[in-house]
């Protein structure tokens, strides 16, 4: 992988920041800030509100795996970790376990105790390289959803958490869907900043160095280590926030949420979105929403039976790693660099 | 044996407290128990049953992860379809045993087809892709996600369980003394013969694999790739040959666990990803690569979830993961592993 482009020096001391903005994230922009108008409310909470969610975890672990050449699985269960932490020690319909404190107390506990076992996965993992690093996470995905199914006194075993909603705060309910389509968008856009505000700053630009030659980083004198485990507790607070947005909008956390099925899910659409820029998760998330909400009418409407969602969503990862192990966006590269090329001299770029 | 004599000099504390371990365990199975170990952990029965159902179930994990790692060992091939390797293995087991009739035919058939689906996957899909070991990896992920779809799409929901021969029903009356009536006869443990029949085959596998990479010129060979890869290949051995057979041998044996898995528990949707995590962490814990390395932490890793599962029935699952957390915060390499 390459690294990202060098920052426009010269540019940058002529534009003020807001014209620096590229044209597109204006469009999109505003396309998503007017799209409660537009769109109805099953759009919006399920398919956009479901994407940004999705989106937020799977770039948790584009960052990880992206910018650290770490392919963590356990991002998925970071992500449930925090929602069964809301769910704890805020309100749900259980109310022998759940603690019933206020949100301001339990959200910013959930992100501590997520963020802390996060970090803990992680020390584990960076003690491994490349495919170990897979292996391991997932076994430490697997052992919290057995731990979650099989412990009733915390987890509540096999059912889990049903009535987990977001607080009334300003007097809005937030579970409606153009208020909750606004509080994912806030999130996933804010984490989609930080992600590409970080992967330009001086931990970003270490955390790359590392991806691509621990060792010389190593000899500079950066503690590769602890790079690797921060870059971790910086993804698993990604994830968190992620998590905790999902458990509000189902309303409930049980094992199944972080399951190995969603985990896996998590990497299949960080792939098929591509790995090399923050907006790829989110590609992926869109994709991946589309294709579950409304794979069943499409496989229903061509004769086949609409349970073979998974064989769909298996088949296009397949395709997808086979012919283009960058996703999406590594197709629209491809793309590009085909409509540049010079077909006299059969190479890109303007020069002799 | 030498290995051993020279971790006895190297660890001498270590060794000390491995033998004191063994002996404990040895005097456990074989003493009639007094009354204040009754008193605290219960029936010696119930130790028993635990302790050899644990064995048996790592000698199930060993089949299933000794591929896995045999697989990892050679191409660095992280293979996580592995488990849905063993389940074909289970589906086939089950429709030849109960078509045909015969326990026995249900391996070889299982073996073969299974493992000549190892080799098509590492003809057309592995070899494409050599030394992506990441890309390779999300690979079987996908192929994973595709046959658990269509084994479900073929087989449905419920659960298969394979019909073993009369000959192999039946309890086996062990030697071992659970207690000793109040006439001063002893009491003698009952054990399942299917269990012990397959435990035994599943030592005569592993030590069929050691002789087959010790003893033999193929196995000299995979150990020689094991090693260094590119060296073999500069060589002139026919190293994308041995690649094709140890995928096809591993892929079988995944196959053949999968029959064995099928006759003593049953086979059904998920299975797949328990028996890919079962070999995970045995091979985490034993040591990616290593075929004795498999067998120690599948015992482990059996042993553990069976007394687990009597002593303590909601932590068995993280007993197991606190095993792996430990063995990779003390030798991330693992137990057997070359550092």
């Amino acid at each position: 992988m390459e690294t990202l482009a060098p920052p426009r020096v010269l540019d940058g001391q002529q534009r003020s920041w807001l014209e620096r903005i590229p044209v597109a994230y204006w469009v999109l922009g505003i396309l998503l800030l007017i799209m409660p108008a537009v769109a109805g409310d099953f759009i919006l909470f399920q398919v956009f509100g479901w994407t940004f969610i999705l989106g937020m975890i799977a770039l948790s672990l584009m960052f990880l795996a992206g910018y650290g050449g770490m392919v963590s699985l356990v991002q998925m269960t970071i992500a449930g970790c925090a929602g069964y932490m809301v769910a704890i020690f805020g309100v749900s319909a259980i109310e022998n376990i759940s603690l019933g404190w206020p949100w301001y107390l339990s959200v910013p506990l959930a992100l501590i105790i997520a963020v802390l076992f996060g970090t803990l996965a992680g020390w584990l993992a960076v003690r491994t390289e490349g495919i170990y690093t897979i292996m391991i996470t997932l076994a430490i995905a697997s052992a919290f959803f057995y731990f979650t199914r099989q412990n009733y006194v915390i987890f509540n075993g096999f059912s889990g958490f049903n009535g987990v909603l977001p607080p009334q705060l300003f007097g809005v309910d937030w579970r409606q869907p153009v208020a909750f389509y606004y509080l994912t968008l806030f999130w996933g856009a804010l984490a989609y900043g930080v992600v590409l505000y970080l992967s330009r700053a001086p931990f970003g630009l270490v955390l790359q160095g590392i991806r691509d030659n621990p060792r010389r980083m190593a000899a500079l004198g950066y503690n590769v280590v602890a790079h690797r485990v921060a870059a971790y507790a910086f993804s698993a607070l990604l994830a968190a926030v992620g998590g905790i947005l999902l458990t509000w909008q189902s309303a409930q956390i049980s094992p199944g949420t972080a399951g190995i099925g969603p985990v896996i899910d998590i990497l299949v659409i960080a792939v098929i979105g591509g790995m090399r820029h923050p907006i790829g998760p989110f590609i992926g998330a869109f994709i991946y929403v589309l294709l579950k909400t409304f794979a069943l009418d499409a496989l229903v409407s061509v004769g086949l039976s609409g349970e073979r969602f998974q064989l769909l969503i298996g088949v296009g990862f397949l395709v997808i790693v086979f012919w283009s192990p960058d996703g999406i966006l590594g197709l629209w590269e491809k793309w590009q660099r085909a409509k540049n090329r010079d077909p006299l001299l059969d190479r890109t770029g303007e020069g002799p | 044996m030498r290995s051993v004599r020279g971790f006895a000099r190297r660890h001498p504390v270590w060794t000390a407290v491995l033998l004191v371990l063994a002996a404990v365990l040895l005097w456990m199975i074989f003493a009639v128990w007094p009354k204040w170990l009754i008193g605290l952990i219960g029936k010696k029965k119930v130790f028993l049953n635990a302790f050899f159902n644990g064995i048996t179930l790592g000698g199930l994990y060993f089949l299933v992860a000794s591929g896995f790692t045999l697989i990892f060992g050679l191409m660095r091939n992280v293979n996580l379809a592995h488990g849905s390797l063993y389940m074909l293995g289970g589906y086939i087991g089950y429709q030849v045993a109960s078509v045909t009739g015969f326990w026995l035919l249900a391996f070889p058939v299982a073996f073969i087809i299974v493992g000549i689906l190892g080799m098509l996957l590492q003809l057309f899909v592995f070899r494409r892709m050599e030394g992506e070991d990441l890309r390779q990896t999300l690979v079987t992920i996908g192929i994973s996600i595709v046959l658990a779809d269509l084994m479900l799409w073929g087989f449905g929901g419920d659960f298969y369980n394979i019909q073993a021969p009369d000959w192999l029903n039946g309890p086996l009356t062990t030697f071992f003394v659970t207690a000793v009536k109040s006439s001063g006869d002893p009491v003698y443990m009952k054990y399942p013969m299917v269990r012990v029949v397959i435990f035994l085959a599943s030592v005569v596998v592993g030590v069929g694999i050691w002789l087959l990479l010790n003893r033999t010129r193929i196995g000299m060979l995979v150990r020689a790739g094991v090693d260094d890869r590119d060296m073999l290949s500069a060589t002139g051995a026919p190293i994308q040959l041995v690649f094709l057979g140890v995928f096809g041998f591993g892929a079988g044996l995944a196959g053949l666990a999968g029959v064995v898995g099928g006759t003593f528990q049953s086979i059904a949707p998920g299975e797949d990803i328990r028996f890919l995590l079962a070999s995970l962490v045995v091979v985490i814990v034993g040591g990616m690569g290593s075929i004795p390395g498999a067998a120690v932490g599948a015992l482990l890793i059996g042993l553990a979830e069976q007394l687990g599962s009597v002593y303590a029935p909601t932590y068995s699952v993280v007993l197991t993961f606190l095993i792996m957390v430990l063995v990779l915060a003390f030798r991330p390499q693992g137990l057997m592993g070359r550092a």
